[in-house]
């Protein structure tokens, strides 16, 4: 194989590009192996207000292509195949792509997490005709119309909020009586006057055969079951980690999540995890790059155990 | 690469529906970031199926006759059209592969 890496990093979010800027620098080969392109998940929100040392916030896209460029500075490579399967052929690491193989001496994954989905029928068949994951994809089709959005959690009302910018009205469906979301954000929807929230509330049905044609919700403290009108409905409830490429070889948690110790290596040797796939990540972008740093540093002290077979792929 | 041709609400018809070849059409707008993510992968497989393919982009911003005669509330979102027809419809962000898994049974 003539494709031999230190490190190749599987996921070019803010973790895997963080891991690979510090991976580069410390003059690892690095490989960074992306199936999109570089960004990750922070590309479906509008805005970033929270990353730090930009007061004035961020475009998801532009801080994405600044992380990108600083791992590109310090030599890591880039392509762009999806990892298909990873093996281990002692001392390697193989990863299988659509191209071929690639081998490494460590592994970093940073694959993210996926759209977890209400698993109603009709959802698949109306996304993109009524039913969506991305507020900031899809917000404009709704201008004037009545929307609903599902979910609690700081992403859900995020999404509420930036939505009112188009919906006549916006229904904000949560499963519980309170939000999980931080505090800043719920004082922003609760003082909404576009916004009305049904607590205790969750989706029963989707209607529509070529486009969404409302809802059918029901309150889980009473049981009643009651029609809603809308045109949109913004599904926001949560992300799947994505590990499914080591689920057979690393030991997950309860989520799904990769198990990592406190230098984010998981339960094989040489590999590694960082960001939402990992469970040591508060799903922040500045935590994504944080456990990126040192996974990529874990990374750099591992393979001191290479000797001199180090760095002379 | 390729460079993708804009089509619009006045040659659609002219541009995707009459010519009859396989042609994907790209509804994307600026606000859409995802859009923006996909386009290198078209570009990239603009040139690689040209042969057999064509690829063009509509932007959903300007037109807006065609995404409500197809439904189109989701970006971004790809069609295929052969001979005339709609064949194949994704919605969302997609990988080069469930890409190339939906354009590959119609070429």
């Amino acid at each position: 194989m003539s494709d031999a890496y230190d490190l190749i990093i599987v996921g070019a979010g803010p973790a895997g590009l963080a891991a690979a800027l510090y991976a580069g620098r410390g003059m690892l080969k690095t490989l960074v192996l992306e199936k999109g392109i570089p960004g990750g998940q922070i590309l479906l929100t509008d805005w970033i207000e929270n990353y730090p040392g930009f007061p004035e916030g961020a475009a998801p896209f532009d801080l994405m292509e600044r992380f990108r460029k600083h791992a590109e500075k310090f030599g890591a490579e880039f392509m762009t195949d999806e990892a298909k399967a990873l093996r281990e052929d002692k001392p390697w690491w193989v990863v299988d792509t659509e191209e071929g193989a690639l081998k490494a001496k460590a592994v970093i994954l940073a694959t993210g997490a996926a759209y977890r989905r209400l698993g109603l029928p009709g959802e698949g068949r109306l996304t993109g005709k009524g039913v969506s994951f991305c507020a900031t994809c899809d917000g404009a089709f709704f201008r004037d119309k009545p929307i609903a959005v599902v979910g609690g959690g700081d992403n859900a009302l995020t999404e509420a909020q930036f939505l009112t910018k188009f919906a006549s009205k916006l229904t904000l469906i949560h499963r519980r009586d309170q939000f999980r979301a931080i505090k800043i954000l719920q004082d922003r929807v609760l003082k909404n006057p576009k916004i009305e929230v049904l607590w205790d509330t969750v989706v029963e049905e989707i209607r529509g055969q070529d486009k969404l044609e409302g809802l059918t919700v029901k309150n889980v403290k009473t049981g009643a079951l009651s029609p809603l009108e809308v045109e949109g409905l913004f599904v926001s409830i949560g992300m799947i980690p994505a590990s499914g490429l080591v689920k057979d070889i690393a030991a997950l948690n309860g989520w799904g999540e990769v198990k990592v110790d406190q230098k984010m290596a998981a339960s094989r040797p040489g590999l590694f995890a960082c960001g939402d796939v990992c469970d040591a990540c508060p799903k922040q972008v500045a935590t994504a790059a944080g456990t990126g740093v040192a996974a990529a540093l874990a990374v750099n002290d591992y393979l001191e155990g290479w000797g001199e077979l180090r760095r002379v792929v | 690469m390729a460079k993708m041709t804009d089509v619009s609400d006045a040659n659609f018809d002219r541009e995707v529906l009459e010519p009859g070849g396989a042609v994907l059409v790209d509804f994307w707008a600026a606000w859409c970031v995802p859009c923006r993510a996909l386009a290198p992968v078209l570009e990239k497989i603009a040139d690689e199926y040209r042969d057999r393919l064509t690829v063009v982009k509509f932007n959903v911003d300007e037109n807006k006759d065609v995404p409500a005669r197809f439904g189109i509330r989701g970006l971004p979102t790809l069609m295929l059209f052969k001979d005339g027809k709609a064949l194949e419809t994704l919605s969302g962000s997609q990988s080069r592969e469930a890409i190339l898994k939906a354009l590959e049974k119609h070429l």
